[in-house]
């Protein structure tokens, strides 16, 4: 085929996915927050509140699109273009599978297998902070800016700690591409333990990824990390005077960069789309399993054991497509790449989990607290980590 | 028959560019009264250079253009850090940012 | 084909964004317009095959040094120059065309070296992967990287004296 063609393709479904699951991360988090909190969350829109992310997504559209009088005009509209366009190029370099061949044409689960892949995505996160320090500066109003040059300052320094706990895993396999990343982390130690970057080098890089992961949240502006867009305390940071589409463009840009970190996670102390136990014992079944049992708990809690009157029809049909779905994980011909696909997918999706549990827990750090933390505690951390990994790699491998 | 393009660029087109970015990094340098903007104009300058060396290094095949470039990057770090530094400092003595007011070495 | 377009495109934009940095009158909308020259730059060097050295150029340079330059125009609020209070019209007259007498000098000795020689294709730009730069910056440029580490320790040592509040 085309190659063009087949690329636009690609470029198309994977756009449609991602800015679709953005949307749905948005009532993850809503449900998730509101469960730990003991509430339900958003359940009057649709079955279980599904059809929220359209509904706000309607209403944010519709909005008046209001640009304030006082406000620096082309660098206040500037600002979320630049915080989105940024945010949604990464996904072009993050592979969700193997090289698989559906219709007779062979091609990568990747929109492009750059050989700087990693670089690409730190450019990428590096960039993101214009969005929010013009979005701070230009609004005219002293919260925003406050919020915006705090935010911004939060983002270049823990950008350094993310780059060294990148820097760790790579001494191993030798290679910028997110492809050979995952490529390099194939085998089991011992037979069936994974040999995916947390349990390499005898557990050592397991510091890499809770360095990683600190970092990750506080590039992201997400909770414990979040003063500067905290509704209690500057009103709403850099992005007070956004209204509208504006507002979801940043709303939009947070989520993915949240998604592009937990997809760089995954691939690079994950094992990415590697299951983690040998086929032989198995691991190409559990996918199937997972969703097969699924279904049954649906189904069983729609028909038999029925709680809620207005779950009669709505659980009954989830349960229908759970098994459907693991009926699909069975079919052979699809089996390589749903396969890894879901087990890339689990892994992601447990991180931003994680993601979404801290939010509902912990308090937030105040602001010289977390700079201190910065350049206290996590830049020697990952230097002292880089240097022990690197020294074992020289000596030993 | 429309003009057929030519395959590639040829490499003076890029040194062209590179002579252009100079040009204007000079012209800015002189011809800007805002401290902050006369060290952006360096900047240029200093990027003008580097696509030069990049543009040789693909020339001669080797990479030691890009060592180059790569050491200009890190010596332009070096002196961004310093002189904005100063120009905090001289901003927080004169209170003016423009360059002919900082003409006396007495305050 | 491609490569032509791709060049002709990014160098337009490098050398507008240039001029338009220079004419700014706010130093935010110069700042950009330098980020915006930096982008470009990165782009041509990806066209001739220097991968690490556009991503350095963007993380570093885009990323970082720019990121530098804009808190400062934002901490310091410099807002647009007041016109200049001194004009002068033989630097008027003189200045614009002796600059585009030094343009036209640098490309006539640009053309006369190098009118005939290479072309640059995308893809043929080797060596200029992670690899090949890393491997010769840790052999053959091992002295310049490390007295580069002991600059940037200087340089971080002289802000962080030059930026500190008075100890009274």
């Amino acid at each position: 085929m085309n190659f063009f063609l087949l690329s636009l393709l690609k470029l198309g479904l994977v756009a449609f996915v991602f800015l679709t699951a953005l949307a749905y991360l948005q009532w993850i988090e809503r449900k998730v927050i509101a469960h730990v909190q003991v509430r339900v969350g958003p359940n009057r829109v649709g079955p279980h509140g599904l059809l929220q992310p359209l509904v706000d997504t309607i209403k944010l559209l519709t909005k008046e699109d209001l640009v304030p009088s006082y406000v620096n005009r082309f660098f206040y509209l500037l600002a979320p273009v630049l915080s989105v366009s940024t945010a949604l190029v990464s996904i072009a370099v993050i592979p969700f599978g193997p090289e698989i061949e559906i219709f007779g044409i062979r091609t990568y689960m990747q929109l492009t297998d750059l050989n700087i892949g990693v670089l690409v995505l730190l450019a990428a996160s590096g960039l993101g902070v214009y969005g929010v320090a013009l979005a701070g500066w230009s609004s005219n109003n002293k919260y925003a800016l406050l919020g915006g040059l705090r935010a911004s300052a939060q983002m270049i320094s823990y950008e350094l700690p993310l780059a060294l706990a990148i820097a760790t895993p790579l001494l191993l396999y030798n290679t910028l591409s997110l492809r050979g990343i995952v490529e390099a982390q194939q085998g089991y130690f011992f037979g069936f333990l994974a040999r995916w970057g947390v349990f390499s080098l005898f557990g050592l890089l397991f510091i890499a990824f809770i360095i990683f992961l600190i970092c990750a949240f506080a590039e992201t502006n997400r909770i414990p990390f979040d003063l500067p867009e905290a509704e209690n305390e500057l009103v709403a940071g850099f992005h007070t005077e956004y209204s509208s589409m504006k507002f979801a463009a940043f709303f939009m840009a947070e989520y993915a960069n949240m998604v592009n970190i937990c997809c760089l996670a995954t691939h690079l102390f994950l094992g990415g789309w590697l299951p983690p136990f040998p086929a032989a014992y198995g691991s190409q079944y559990i996918p199937a399993l997972v969703f097969a049992a699924g279904g049954a708990l649906c189904l069983f809690h729609g028909t038999v054991n029925l709680y809620r009157a207005r779950d009669k029809y709505t659980l009954p049909a989830f349960g229908v497509v759970f098994l459907l779905i693991a009926g699909l994980h069975l079919a052979p011909p699809l089996m390589p790449v749903l396969v890894p696909l879901f087990w890339f997918l689990a892994k992601t999706g447990f991180l931003l989990f994680v993601y979404i549990w801290v939010r509902a827990t912990l308090p937030r750090f105040r602001y010289d607290q977390l700079m201190h933390f910065a350049w206290g505690w996590m830049f020697p951390v990952s230097i002292v980590n880089l240097f022990a990994v690197g020294l074992l790699v020289a000596l030993f491998f | 028959m429309p003009p057929q393009l030519p395959d590639g660029v040829p490499l003076f087109a890029y040194l062209l560019v590179s002579a252009v970015l100079f040009v204007l990094g000079v012209a800015g340098f002189l011809f800007r009264k805002n401290l902050i903007t006369v060290f952006m104009s360096i900047e240029l300058m200093l990027n003008a250079v580097n696509l030069s060396f990049v543009a040789f290094s693909y020339r001669w095949g080797k990479v030691d253009g890009h060592l180059f470039t790569f050491f200009v990057m890190v010596v332009a770090a070096a002196e961004a850090a310093v002189g904005l530094a100063i120009i905090l400092t001289v901003f927080k003595n004169r209170s003016t940012l423009i360059v002919d007011d900082v003409d006396s070495l007495k305050l | 084909m491609l490569d032509a377009a791709l060049f002709s495109l990014f160098a337009f934009i490098a050398i507008a964004c240039g001029i338009v940095m220079v004419t700014q009158k706010h130093p935010i909308a110069s700042a950009l317009s330098l980020i915006g020259v930096m982008g470009s730059l990165a782009i041509l060097y990806l066209l001739l095959g220097a991968a690490f050295i556009a991503a350095a150029q963007l993380i570093v340079y885009a990323g970082a040094i720019m990121v530098l330059f804009l808190f400062v125009i934002m901490l310091l609020n410099a807002g647009q120059e007041p016109p200049a209070r001194r004009t002068s019209l033989l630097a008027k007259l003189l200045g614009i065309p002796l600059l585009i007498v030094l343009t036209g000098a640098l490309s006539f000795v640009v053309m006369l070296a190098f009118g005939h020689g290479t072309v640059v294709k995308f893809g043929t730009g080797t060596p200029g992967s992670a690899e090949d730069v890393g491997r010769a910056l840790f052999t053959t440029y091992l002295l310049p990287f490390e007295i580069t580490s002991v600059l940037v320790l200087i340089a971080i040592l002289g802000a962080v004296v030059l930026a500190r509040k008075e100890m009274d």
